[in-house]
């Protein structure tokens, strides 16, 4: 297996390059556009043989995508931020319909105000909408998730449709060594998609996305798609396994990193756990028994994984990079849910929120994440939502603010 | 030069074979449903119609549909990218050996005004931009009939709606002009463009069968004379769509790759012949008769024909 640099944005046009896919609506968007415009290169070129068609907004390139799918073709489609938003509504009517396709979201922070880097509050939106979703954290990872995602997307015991998520920038812009994998293995890994419950033709006619009148139906179909989407866990080890021997990578629907014996873990997803992962090593260089927990499947929620993860620890801290306003994080809560009913839960759950339009993770800020869960550890106390900011974000935001005119020298 | 009729010359030249069923859930008298009637009769059963919100959305309705192809309900802003990725599918599959030629099937657009006019505007005008092969089919009734009857941009001049009522700031009702869609299409130069009024079912089912020949965007816009929202007998919906044509104020047109043919020229009666059958117009015959916003609307429709005339001339 030949390695070589590419970036997140690459990787993922890669995993649709080698999962075969036959079409791919598109419509450009930042951070996203460098996948399509790979991917609209190689159809061009013959290298890919799938149609590539420009679409006229998001609304329209999700409803192609999902319209072409239950016609029969595997589809690829990218999107991001604002796109994925503008697509919302046609999220829940394509899952409805059961389209296994396969949406790469390059995670940015939405407007206002408007940005272009990186938080999670675009894809955790989507969280409802019936896509599953598996979050990555390197660009080998987006790639192999791409691949394992057709996989479980088109397994009749799932039949929906995924969302892979790498961070916009941080991951999207960062070139790491890629291992592409051999396209004949990936055959044996992923066999073409021939659906024979699917499709529009003349001698096999099909009324699909009917209206229903009353609740009976709809709540009877509502539930297919919960029990469908729980199916996806036991599904996914099983791709898990198959992943692994044809290509030596693992990948669970969490990840722990240095759990043994950590007192206080740290809950977190996506590219900004590289980070994590990190101020876990320094941390444990200065004898602090600390961890990492990285979730990679958000839905369906992989409860019993994090259940076991966490219990019996001291405490646990999980890092959100977004925010539900008045709220709070959005995966704290899901973490607290899931930890409810297990009797040696841990001591205190502390809830922080940094990271948000591409804030930069310090390692003053991690090291100020661990001394506070120690502190809440000890107290046998949770604390939180605690929104990170630094000294020196507020000096900088100071001057833009004087910039502004809204705020005198004297900082009033 | 009149505008001759090559397939469909005499009624009985109709297939009688029906195509979309009896038994929907749709308002009894629907001018709309009619014109779809007609045009499955040329179109046939291999047909994946892709539908927008609106009120043929109940044609589909779980376990029954009303025709013997096939449907899929979208969204009311999406429905020609609906066809764009029905029409891409089958084309690769067919491509790539995975579906027999034999298999394929013609895909239209069921759209109401409400979804055309507005909100599926980007999505029809994206479509018509790619050259998709497909057809479109608009019942125009006016307003956004299935919600009850409220302000739409296909909304003519002094109509009554729901969200346009008539009171001392508006006493005519409706105070815009329809949106002129006709024109908006024809300014993208797809191959075939027609309007159809259900009254008139060899004009429709020629232009259906003239279509076919094409390949790219098919469009058509069709008259859905409304009883529940016109506020009429629904056994009236013959008359209305035909004093629609008759007064001029629904030519019927086709544009073949954007030059412009009337297909019936009317002797044009009053519009008050038309107007009165309707209760959405009867705020302008009583309490008093509002001969301004009558002439007005006269006005506009002597302008129209006059210019189509020099036009066509």
């Amino acid at each position: 297996m030949d390695s070589q640099m590419m970036t997140g944005n690459l990787a993922a046009a890669w995993g649709a390059r080698l999962a075969d896919v036959d079409y791919i609506p598109a419509f450009p968007i930042t951070p996203q556009t460098e996948i399509v415009e790979a991917l609209a290169k190689w159809c061009e070129r013959g290298e890919l043989a799938a149609r590539f068609v420009s679409m006229d907004s998001e609304h329209s390139m999700m409803t192609a995508a999902g319209a072409a799918e239950v016609t029969g073709a595997r589809v690829f489609t990218a999107t991001s931020s604002q796109g994925l938003l503008h697509a919302f509504e046609v999220l829940y009517a394509i899952s409805g319909w059961r389209a296994p396709l396969v949406l790469v979201n390059v995670s940015r922070a939405l407007a206002a105000p408007i940005t272009l880097e990186a938080d999670h509050n675009d894809v955790l939106a989507a969280r409802d909408a019936g896509f599953l979703q598996i979050h990555a954290e390197t660009c080998q990872e987006v790639l192999d998730s791409i691949l394992m995602a057709y996989r479980i997307a088109e397994d009749e015991r799932v039949m929906l449709p995924v969302i892979v998520n790498l961070d916009g920038f941080t991951l999207s812009f960062t070139r790491e060594p890629v291992s592409l994998p051999d396209p004949d293995t990936v055959r044996r890994f992923l066999p073409p998609f021939r659906p024979s419950h699917l499709g529009f033709t003349a001698s096999s006619p099909h009324a699909l996305g009917v209206a229903v009148i009353g609740g009976t139906p709809y709540a009877y179909f509502k539930h297919q798609m919960h029990l469908a989407a729980r199916n996806a866990l036991e599904v996914h080890r099983e791709t898990a396994d198959s992943f692994q021997a044809l290509f030596g990578r693992r990948y669970d629907v969490v990840e722990g990193y240095r759990l043994e014996e950590a007192e206080d873990v740290l809950v977190m997803t996506n590219a900004g756990a590289s980070q994590g992962k990190a101020a876990v090593d320094a941390a444990r260089a200065q004898g602090k028994r600390v961890g990492l927990l990285r979730l990679r499947m958000i839905r369906p929620w992989p409860a019993d994984a994090i259940r076991q993860a966490l219990r019996g620890r001291r405490a646990v801290a999980v890092m959100d990079q977004n925010v539900a306003p008045g709220q709070g994080g959005i995966l704290y809560r899901e973490v607290a849910a899931c930890l409810y009913h297990e009797a040696a839960r841990p001591g205190a759950l502390c809830s922080f929120i940094g990271g948000l339009g591409g804030q930069h993770l310090s390692e003053g800020m991690f090291h100020a994440i661990f001394e506070q869960t120690a502190e809440a550890g000890v107290a046998g106390r949770g604390c939180g939502p605690v929104l990170l900011y630094s000294a020196e974000e507020h000096r900088e935001m100071t001057q833009l603010q004087m910039v502004a005119g809204t705020v005198g020298r004297d900082g009033r | 030069m009149t505008w001759q009729r090559e397939t469909f010359k005499k009624i009985k030249q109709i297939p009688r074979e029906e195509h979309v069923l009896p038994g929907t859930a749709l308002c009894a008298g629907c001018g709309g449903l009619e014109a779809l009637r007609l045009a499955a009769k040329v179109l046939g059963d291999h047909v994946v119609y892709v539908n927008a919100a609106g009120c043929f959305t109940m044609l589909a309705a779980y376990p029954y549909t009303s025709f013997k192809g096939s449907w899929l309900y979208t969204t009311m802003g999406s429905a020609p990218a609906g066809a764009q990725g029905i029409r891409d599918a089958l084309d690769i599959l067919i491509a790539k050996g995975r579906l027999p030629q034999g298999e394929d099937v013609k895909v239209v657009v069921l759209g109401g005004d409400g979804s055309t006019y507005d909100m599926a505007l980007s999505a029809t005008s994206g479509a018509m931009n790619r050259r998709l092969d497909f057809y479109y089919i608009c019942y125009d009734n006016e307003a956004y009939g299935n919600t009850g009857m409220q302000l739409s941009p296909a909304t003519p001049y002094a109509a009554r709606t729901a969200t346009s009522p008539c009171g001392l700031q508006h006493p005519a009702g409706t105070a815009q002009e329809k949106k002129d869609l006709f024109e908006i299409w024809r300014a993208h130069r797809p191959p075939y463009i027609a309007t159809v009024a259900p009254r008139y079912p060899l004009d429709l089912e020629e232009k259906f069968a003239r279509a076919a020949a094409f390949t790219g965007p098919k469009m058509f816009l069709a008259l859905a004379a409304c009883p529940t929202g016109w506020l009429y007998d629904p056994g009236t919906t013959p008359e209305v769509a035909r004093m629609a044509v008759e007064t001029g104020l629904w030519p019927l047109k086709e544009a073949i790759n954007g030059v412009v043919t009337h297909t019936y020229i009317p002797k044009r009666k009053p519009v008050e012949a038309y107007l009165r059958l309707q209760g959405r117009f009867q705020h302008l015959f009583e309490p008093t008769v509002q001969t301004d916003a009558i002439r007005h609307i006269q006005e506009r429709v002597d302008a129209y024909w006059e210019q189509a005339m020099q036009e066509q001339a």
